[in-house]
């Protein structure tokens, strides 16, 4: 797979309490499995089945995906944010592969 | 399937529409099929329309390939009352199942946006439970003018 990276817009920093919104996308063509290739043969099915959300280690927000979800993934989700730390987020691909990111926040 | 796209647009609106449109799989996304998903997902439990759960979509998406979709369910989100997951269903497409969110007390808000693909003109349907047991539902008509899933 050419090229994937994982995009994500998390604030710098937030007040102790503060209920964040976090974006993200990854560019991944979400191949169905449903669709014809130029030859008339399917073209194999490439997902990102699973998403998942941590935040210094303690589980936030996860998601699993069907094809039904469109190409580049768009997930966006809130979080409570009660110290500083850092959120881990991963991509599950089908082929078992893991695309991973982190960001850091600070409290005000 | 040759069908042109007015001939497609014509089919998805008649009652016998997942017949005419020939998808290979068309058998199992039937409003049946989500019905049996939903009461395996609520465990037998009568899911309430209510307020509680609200599924955002547009009325009208041009391109079925993108179609904006949000989730936000009322509630406080503290460690023994939040919303443990949200799973999403789109009655028309070959596969009805679309997305399954899992929320903890440290999401702080059981709210979350995607973009999903729909096939045609179609229900979709949202059914929350939280960690009480609760189970709600909302669904919501989005008239489709170009399918997505690459039909």
């Amino acid at each position: 797979m050419d090229n994937i990276k994982p995009r994500v817009k998390v604030p710098k920093s937030a007040s102790a309490g503060e209920v964040i919104t976090i974006k993200t996308l990854i560019n991944h063509p979400m191949e169905s499995g449903l669709r014809k290739g130029k030859d008339g043969n399917l073209i194999p099915r490439q997902i990102i089945n699973k998403f998942t959300c941590e935040f210094n280690g303690k589980p936030v927000f996860s998601c699993e995906l069907e094809p039904a979800i469109s190409a580049n993934p768009y997930i966006e989700f809130s979080a409570k944010v009660n110290e500083a730390g850092t959120f881990k987020f991963s991509w599950l691909d089908d082929d078992g592969s893991v695309y991973e990111t982190e960001n850091k926040i600070a409290i005000k | 399937m040759n069908l042109t796209r007015r001939q497609m647009l014509c089919a998805s609106v008649g009652a016998a529409a997942a017949g005419v449109f020939g998808f290979s799989l068309s058998a199992s996304a039937t409003p049946e099929a989500t019905a049996e998903s939903i009461k395996n997902f609520a465990g037998g439990k009568e899911p309430a329309m209510g307020s509680d759960l609200t599924l955002t979509t547009p009325e009208i998406a041009e391109n079925g390939n993108t179609v904006p979709i949000e989730v936000s369910v009322a509630s406080p989100m503290t460690d023994d009352d939040y919303v443990e997951s949200v799973v999403i269903f789109a009655e028309g497409n070959p596969n009805p199942d679309v997305a399954v969110f899992h929320f903890t007390p440290m999401s702080g808000a059981a709210e979350a946006k995607t973009r999903m693909r729909l096939a045609k003109t179609q229900n979709v349907v949202a059914v929350a439970k939280t960690s009480k047991g609760q189970v709600f539902m909302d669904k919501k008509e989005v008239k489709v003018t170009i399918g997505g899933c690459g039909g």
